[in-house]
């Protein structure tokens, strides 16, 4: 590569090189990242912002309002009842990252959730045997979904819709109109109603922090010693602490006895969560340490300049159809494991929209290019509060249907906006 | 003169009925500006797709640092060190400075992405171009000028090590001073020991930093000389009437055959 440096001076007239700062910022102050995050914040980019400060208002009316909202049992419950949103919501990441839209997966987790149970029930299967089987089917959804949209070039709205219908008549088609499949197999079951020994949620806490401490310690000591841009070390400082508040804080909560009966504890962390936090984790390193997930954020943010760079646009947005279906049948086992059957309808109804709420509400556009692994997560516990804490309060569903679409409403025109003001400011 | 780093003999294209390029010759020398101006509908922009793989030619020949090359696509063609910085610049606004440049070719290691590598090499070219247009590498690209983005797109072509640089109107969009950082950096280019190419329609621009032009006309090339021995209205007539003096197609431009 050519390194050897030109005069500016010499050749360039003045014009040239006046009105730069010259690229020497390499490092800012804490509250210099602070404003740094505020502008951003001002010029649309705002994140999962939104989704926080409206789990804390809707935590906020949900505890004054009902009683049993803040207790111990309703809140680790909250936590089963949002696993499935979240994985969902997360499996949409992918595909939404690319503009595109999965509005099948949530019948295609049930589609493979279906096969789980009828491999187990009718087949005599052991379960890892029928939950490969299912995530081999959600593959092929997607495979499918996949190949016809960047292949044929229909709109992923439109296969999509075709297929969420379709596999509902798939599903009713091997279920049989009003039944229902068990789904009661003891380790599948106990991912919705069992806990972790408390000592085994408090190591899973502290590897966890250890290692994102250590590694967000050496990340910063490398841009260091490499002059390249890196945040003030109290931020690095900041996140860490965050982290381990909001981590240990959570596994002491949930390591407390929820029983009301005394002779049987409840105590340790759901089991759903680990499966959520486990593909939080190798989401987030999918999208932010791999040229794959580069390559995501690349078609998403243009396709033209992706193709021309090299990337197989076309097996990109195959493959992320493939994971978003194959991630979907994962979520609809945890729903089957919270309702301990799999029904006709299940899967169908508001669970997507519920998905692209939780997805959406979090910080992902859907315009692409935008939107991280933890943003489904957040978004996800925003949907299964308003729905826990309305169920608490004993209207009648018709409000939460109304609610849950109103928050939908709010979080695509917050996308929206905020994505016209990032194009006006061009932060 | 040095010999040509690539060179085209004898190309000519056809869509359908219409002979868009008729027996085409086109050079481009290391360390020099060759400009390449024409009419609308001239051919420039299907001689470059030509050049970049993206349509196939009906004859003609092409040669790439002395030897005959078969090119099959833009692959091939970014493979022999050639980069083509489009009109239209192909970066995504969604990404950082960094992750632009490195676009497809990502560093890894160990399986991840090598962040420290990418940044400090987009850092040293940046630098070695003198661009000090940008507060930081790490700002995303929707937060830059037109000429910021020009200057990204150049330098993404020269941290790929390419031996040719094709720039389609790099200045069409750009304001006074931006249009001369781009300017400023396509002279670097270069100097640097480049081969570059610019398509433009600004004479102005043309005649500051090009070595030699190569003017087409209606599909046909009209004169190919060096920028020093023609003046601004020489140019606009070989442009718009094929000819200008002893210069250009001999033959009645009129009645030849398109």
């Amino acid at each position: 590569m050519t390194t050897e440096t030109n005069d500016p001076g010499s050749a360039a007239p003045a014009t040239a090189d006046t009105a730069f700062a010259g690229d020497t910022v390499t490092t800012t102050s804490l509250g210099g990242a602070f404003r740094e995050y505020l502008g951003r914040v001002r010029g649309g980019d705002m994140g999962s912002l939104p989704a926080i400060a409206g789990l804390v208002v809707l935590m906020t009316i949900f505890s004054l309002a009902s009683d049993t909202f803040t207790t111990n049992i309703n809140l680790a419950n909250l936590a089963t009842q949002a696993g499935p949103i979240c994985v969902l919501a997360l499996a949409l990441v992918p595909v939404l990252l690319l503009g595109d839209i999965d509005l099948s997966a949530g019948v295609a987790g049930s589609t493979g959730a279906m096969t789980t149970g009828l491999l187990i029930v009718n087949h005599g299967q052991s379960w890892p045997v029928a939950t490969l089987a299912a995530l081999v089917v959600g593959a092929a959804i997607g495979l499918a979904i996949g190949v016809l949209v960047a292949t044929l070039g229909i709109p992923s709205f439109v296969v999509t819709l075709a297929f969420f219908l379709g596999l509902q008549g798939v599903l009713l088609y091997f279920i049989g109109q009003g039944g229902s499949v068990r789904f009661d197999n003891d380790f599948l079951r106990g991912l919705a109603i069992k806990n972790v020994d408390p000592t085994v949620g408090w190591i899973g806490a502290i590897v966890i922090l250890v290692a994102y401490g250590l590694l967000s310690l050496r990340t910063f000591r490398v841009q260091v010693s490499k002059g390249l841009q890196h945040p003030p070390f109290s931020l690095v400082v900041l996140r860490i602490a965050a982290l381990t508040v909001i981590l240990l804080g959570l596994v002491a909560f949930l390591n407390g006895n929820r029983s009301r009966n005394p002779n049987f504890p409840i105590e340790g962390v759901p089991r759903m969560l680990i499966v959520v936090v486990a593909l939080l984790i190798v989401w987030h390193f999918i999208l932010t340490r791999t040229r794959y997930g580069r390559h995501i954020y690349a078609v998403g943010g243009n396709r033209e300049a992706a193709r021309r760079a090299g990337i197989n646009v076309m097996g990109i947005r195959i493959s992320a159809f493939v994971a978003c279906s194959t991630m979907a049948v994962v979520s609809g086992l945890l729903l089957a494991a919270n309702t301990g059957k799999i029904s006709p309808g299940s899967g169908g109804g508001n669970t997507l929209l519920y998905a692209v709420g939780a997805a959406v509400i979090g910080g992902t556009s859907l315009f692409g290019g935008k939107g991280r692994a933890i943003d489904p997560i957040i978004g996800g516990v925003v949907i299964a509060t308003v729905n826990n804490g309305l169920g608490l309060l004993n209207n009648a569903s018709w409000i939460n249907y109304v609610v849950t679409g109103a928050v939908l409403l709010v979080a695509a025109a917050v996308d929206a906006i905020s994505r016209r003001r990032r194009s006006a400011s061009g932060a | 003169m040095s010999d040509p780093i690539l060179e085209l003999r004898g190309i000519n294209k056809s869509f359908g009925v219409v002979h868009v390029l008729h027996d085409v010759d086109f050079a481009v020398y290391p360390g020099q500006v060759t400009a390449l101006v024409g009419d609308n509908g001239a051919g420039k922009s299907t001689l470059v797709k030509i050049i970049a793989g993206i349509y196939g030619r009906d004859t003609g020949d092409y040669f790439f640092e002395g030897k005959p090359v078969t090119v099959h696509g833009p692959r091939d063609v970014a493979a022999l060190g050639i980069e083509i910085v489009y009109q239209d610049l192909a970066l995504c606004d969604n990404l950082d400075i960094v992750q632009n440049m490195f676009l497809g070719r990502e560093e890894v290691k160990r399986g991840t992405l090598d962040e420290t590598k990418m940044e400090s090499r987009a850092r040293e070219t940046l630098a070695s171009l003198s661009v000090r247009t940008v507060n930081s590498v790490r700002q995303a690209v929707s937060s830059l000028s037109g000429g910021q983005r020009q200057t990204v797109a150049i330098a993404k072509a020269v941290l790929w090590n390419s031996k040719i640089v094709l720039l389609d109107e790099p200045t069409a969009a750009l304001g006074v001073a931006q249009t001369r950082q781009v300017l400023d950096l396509v002279r670097r280019l270069a100097d640097h020991g480049l081969g570059v190419v610019l398509i433009s329609h600004n004479m102005g621009d043309v005649l500051e930093v090009a070595d030699r032009i190569t003017a087409l006309y209606l599909g046909r090339v009209a004169a190919d000389v060096p920028a020093k021995d023609v003046t601004h209205s020489q140019i606009v007539e070989l442009i718009t009437a094929g000819r200008s003096g002893n210069l250009g197609i001999s033959e009645n431009p009129a009645t030849a055959t398109v």
